[in-house]
């Protein structure tokens, strides 16, 4: 674990919840494309919870602009903990399938801000990865709880009738 | 564009009220996976069992999946050949994005415009023309019918406005399904719960079967056109796929390998033209499928065939252009490019045909000139004809079998390109002896040996215009309806249109005579002659901005006095309506002009 | 067949159709119609049964000097003429022939796909390391450096390498020759016509009018040193690592086939109505 101060470290979380915010909005644009106007609705409101979080992390810091990120954390997989993976949107997708994906993204995020804690080299960085991994926390039960309210996905959630368009 | 003359004042070109045998026409539309083509299509082949005619005209956002689409449908007790002026019911099971599709799907204060409270606000556009608006939860009764498809009870709702028994749209839906038994009982509930709920909210008049109904067929163009190739003679296909070609080469590839023949897919369309050219050589008749783009890098290709006189037809499914222009819509562009886009004095055949069920004939009849005359044909079909689906009178067949001239094996002195009366040379097949020659782009002796003396060349530049030329077409090259000194000329898809709309001038008591060019090159002056015989002044009515088949005509033919004009391009078909106005306004100021004169 | 023996055996000479070549004197390509000859004449098969198809370029113009079937067509389009003509007629034994401007510029697309596809024919490109017709313009087997108008000082673009992309591509059969020794290429050529798929010839064949160096070609030309392989990785390194002048059959490979047409009929052309009648 490479020594970071607090504010390299801090300025590595930004980034990552930038790039969050930024993979759901993908998502919200694809989905909207498609006329899934729920799940587009949906992951706009998960952007718009990342963009909090960010905007969170700037007041903590005191930054109107975070500095760029230091580039030393490389966290697993190809990409950030946060970000949903694009091959897992489906035109069709129901909002358990997007409550699914996002759950997925939290906990990973919750877990690798837990992995910093404990690496932690100095104690304000500690703290601060502590925290984050709090709120990452409350993320989680927040869509545990919008899963509990909403339906199970039907059987034949991904049959379209009619097949695809080829316009070109 | 408009017609040329003055506005026009007065005259209704509008469709009288509704009558009972008049037929109606339906849009269904939705988004996201709604399925409404397919309720577009079953609702077609229902209407089919029922014993009606019918049209249906598919249309969709640009997204490869989850667009918004509709499905277009026009039915009636007697065959259909174009859209409506307006629709008189616009079912939308969800309204995202359907406002795209206002231009397609006019209405009028008589529609009825179904849809789903939960689906979205209706657009402006839709309420604007005051048609009545009914709110049916379908999201919701789809929802509580455990295992059914929205469509479906789209596909109900529609059947019983239109007045489709329940029996027809059952038998639809069982004939397609392709899913497990369970979930096909829960649909068919689902079209029972449509027409259910569909009970008492149309004022507008059933459709039923009128008494003409044996022998109908349900086909789109491209499928018929695909058959006509067979029945010509047809046994090698080799092309590359392209919108809206493709369907028709999805069709043939398996129906060749049941009559015995072969469809390869090249690599590029400059390959598909000259592999038909080789098999060609060969001695099958062959043909490829192509639209606009592809057609413009067959050109080198076809102008081989023309030089060498290897007989090859190309299908040209025309699209919006120029360019990539618009490919999932139909129009009338490509003719100019057809009829001379070859480099060199280079004639060749250019047919179109005027109807969905027209395609096969016509096809047909291309594949048998191409081969009696050893000559590249290129078959002008369009979008609207190619990918629409129509329930018609099963078409006038004639028995096939193209024959080309070939040459006996050990004939003595052969040669290949022998200058003769017709124009037309025997072909040495490869494998026949004794009579081996060199087919060439180069321009040639009567032998086939290259040359460049100025002798050969007008020998054989006479000889490839002769052949054409001269052959007796027969009266296949137009329709001639009608008669009077007043004549409208048209080809292709917009026949459907222009022929309502002069039926309906005619009710107005204006009569007109309509020409409907089959042919399209050759042009031969006395046919025209003929067909115009006492006409004083003609009106060409085309779907494309730059009036192409008018200034082809002008050039080709001498016309009785100077010839009016109605075209405009696509996307949006040419409408009853628009061609009756501009008709009746000509006619209008014709005769105003007749009598000032 | 059964009439083979008791016909006077087809000679060579029997495949000129005796019109004179329009190409320059010392041309390689008159060797290598000599060697088509030879070859056809080792394979008796009758001139009336083979079809000679070819683009546009001087080596192009070789249909119309043999007594077989000839289709002189356009411009790099060769391999897709006789990829029809083949799959429509099966029976028949088709060459294709041209230049390397013709087969690897313009034709570069069919050349992959012909390969790829693996149709039985024969393809014989002339390769001179120049555009000849058009009067000495680079050709994509041309070396960077050769100065000529159109590019001065050179391309300095890499050669292509025809015979490692036909092996990639799927080519059944690959050799190269040289048309200064013509009875080795008629050799080869015949091999090639005999293994099944697409059996690709490049013909080293020097022009005398724009690359009159390339009379140096014979001193540079050698046997190669191994047998032909059907192993395609062997190959490949092979030709890889060869210097351009090893002359020989290099791969003899046992791909699938692209099956020639003649299906047979299961049912009439009629009987598809029935598909859209009610």
């Amino acid at each position: 674990m490479p020594e970071l101060t607090l504010e390299q470290f801090m300025a590595q979380a930004h980034a990552m919840e930038c790039e969050a915010v930024e993979r759901y909005t993908e998502f919200a644009d694809m989905l909207e494309t498609a006329n899934n106007r729920e799940v587009a609705a949906l992951f706009r409101t998960m952007a718009g919870y990342e963009t909090r979080h960010a905007e969170q992390i700037l007041a903590q810091m005191g930054w109107t602009q975070a500095p760029p990120p230091p580039g030393l954390l490389t966290p697993p997989g190809m990409e950030a903990p946060e970000a949903l993976p694009v091959e897992e949107a489906h035109y069709l997708m129901q909002p358990w399938h997007a409550l699914q994906l996002a759950l997925v993204a939290e906990r990973r995020a919750q877990a690798f801000f837990a992995l910093l804690a404990r690496m932690a080299t100095t104690e304000a960085v500690r703290k601060a990865a502590l925290e984050l991994q709090a709120e990452e926390a409350e993320h989680v039960a927040l869509v545990q709880a919008w899963l509990a309210k909403v339906p199970a996905p039907d059987q034949d959630w991904a049959v379209d009738p009619d097949p695809p368009r080829y316009t070109d | 564009m408009a017609a040329s003359g003055p506005t026009r004042a007065g005259q209704s070109a509008d469709r009288p009220a509704p009558q009972a045998q008049a037929g109606l026409s339906i849009a269904i539309a939705g988004s996201g996976g709604s399925g409404v083509m397919t309720a577009g299509t079953l609702l077609l082949e229902a209407a089919a069992q029922a014993g009606l005619y019918g049209l249906m005209v598919r249309t969709s956002g640009p997204q490869i999946r989850g667009g918004e689409a509709a499905a277009l449908l026009r039915l009636s007790p007697t065959p259909v050949e174009s859209l409506d002026d307006r629709f008189d019911l616009l079912l939308a099971v969800d309204w995202q994005n359907i406002h795209r599709f206002a231009d397609e799907i006019p209405l009028h204060a008589g529609s009825l415009l179904i849809g789903d409270a939960e689906g979205g606000e209706v657009p402006q556009v839709f309420l604007r023309t005051g048609a009545k608006t009914v709110a049916l939860p379908l999201k919701k009764m789809a929802k509580e019918l455990a295992g059914s498809w929205i469509n479906m009870l789209a596909l109900g709702i529609a059947g019983a406005v239109v007045g489709i028994p329940l029996q027809a749209l059952e038998g639809a839906v069982r004939r397609g399904w392709k899913r497990p038994e369970a979930a096909l009982l829960a649909n068919l509930a689902a079209v029972r719960e449509g027409m259910a709920a569909a009970e008492g909210l149309s004022s507008l008049p059933r459709v039923e079967a009128g008494p003409a109904t044996e022998g109908r067929w349900v086909l789109s163009g491209n499928e018929g056109a695909g058959y006509g190739a067979l029945r010509g003679g047809v046994r090698f296909v080799a092309a590359y796929p392209i919108t809206p070609a493709t369907e028709l080469l999805e069709w043939m590839a398996p129906a060749l390998q049941k009559v015995g023949g072969t469809l390869l897919q090249a690599e590029d369309e400059l390959a598909s033209v000259n592999m038909i050219i080789g098999a060609s050589y060969g001695g099958v008749p062959s043909l490829t499928a192509t639209a606009g783009p592809g057609l413009a890098l067959m050109t080198e290709g076809i102008g081989l065939a023309v030089a060498a006189e290897v007989p090859i037809v190309v299908v040209d499914v025309m699209r919006g252009g120029p360019s990539t222009g618009i490919p999932a819509k139909s129009e009338q562009s490509d003719l100019s490019f057809a009829v001379s886009g070859l480099h060199g004095d280079a004639p060749r055949l250019v047919l179109a045909p005027s109807s969905i069920s027209d395609c096969v004939a016509t096809t047909q009849w291309a594949v048998e000139l191409a081969e009696t005359l050893q000559a590249p044909a290129i078959v002008l079909s369009d979008q609207f004809m190619g990918q629409s689906r129509a329930i018609v009178q099963k078409p006038a067949l004639r028995p096939g079998g193209a024959q080309r001239l070939t040459v006996e094996a050990g004939t003595p002195e052969y040669k290949r390109y022998r200058d003769t009366k017709s124009g037309i040379s025997p072909m040495a097949i490869p494998g026949t002896p004794g009579v081996v020659y060199t087919a060439d782009g180069l321009e040639h002796t009567e032998s086939g040996i290259p040359s460049s003396q100025a002798r050969d060349h007008a020998i054989q530049l006479d000889k490839r215009e002769r052949k054409l030329l001269r052959h007796d077409y027969g009266s296949r090259w137009a329709d001639v309806e009608g008669g009077g000194p007043l004549a409208a000329i048209t080809f292709g898809s917009a026949t459907g249109a222009v022929r309502e709309a002069v039926r309906r001038a005619a009710a107005q008591g204006v009569a007109l005579r309509l020409v409907v060019l089959r042919l399209l090159a050759p042009v031969q002056q006395a046919a025209f002659d003929a067909a115009l015989a006492g006409v004083t002044r003609v009106m060409v009515i085309e779907q494309n901005h730059g009036a192409q088949l008018l200034r082809y005509l002008r050039g080709m033919v001498d016309l009785p006095s100077r010839p009016a004009s109605f075209h405009r391009p696509g996307p949006l078909p040419l409408r009853p309506a628009e061609v009756c106005a501009a008709l009746l306004e000509w006619a209008g100021a014709t005769s105003r002009a007749k009598e000032t004169a | 067949m059964s009439d083979m023996l008791a016909a006077p055996a087809l000679m060579a000479a029997q495949y000129k159709s005796g019109y004179k070549p329009i190409w320059c004197p010392g041309c390689g390509d008159y060797s290598v119609l000599a060697s088509v000859a030879k070859a056809l004449a080792q394979l008796q098969r009758p001139p009336h049964e083979v079809a000679v198809v070819s683009g546009i370029g001087c080596s192009s113009r070789i249909p119309a000097y043999t007594s077989c079937y000839g289709f002189h067509g356009v411009h790099g389009r060769s391999l897709a003429a006789a990829t029809g003509l083949k799959v429509a007629r099966p029976d028949l034994t088709v060459l294709v022939a041209g230049g390397d401007g013709d087969g690897y510029s313009i034709g570069g697309n069919h050349f992959l796909h012909a390969c790829r596809r693996n149709v039985d024919v024969t393809y014989i490109v002339m390769d001179n390391h120049v555009y000849g017709m058009t009067k000495g313009q680079a050709s994509p087997t041309t070396e960077p450096d050769w100065d000529n108008k159109l590019s001065p000082g050179g391309t300095g673009i890499r050669s292509f390498h025809p015979l490692v992309i036909a092996l990639a591509s799927g080519a059944n059969f690959v050799a190269r020759a040289f048309s200064g020794d013509p009875n080795g290429t008629a050799d080869i050529i015949a091999q090639a016509v005999r293994h099944p798929g697409l059996s690709f010839v490049e013909i080293l064949s020097p022009c005398v009018t724009f690359r009159p160096e390339q009379r140096d070609w014979k001193n540079l030309v050698h046997p190669a040193a191994v047998e032909p392989t059907d192993d395609a990785a062997r190959a490949a390194r092979r030709i890889m690592t060869d210097d351009g002048f090893n002359i020989g059959v290099l791969y003899a490979g046992k791909r699938p086939v692209y099956p020639g047409g003649g299906v047979p009929a299961k049912q009439a052309v009629a009987d598809l109505e029935a598909e859209f009648a009610l």
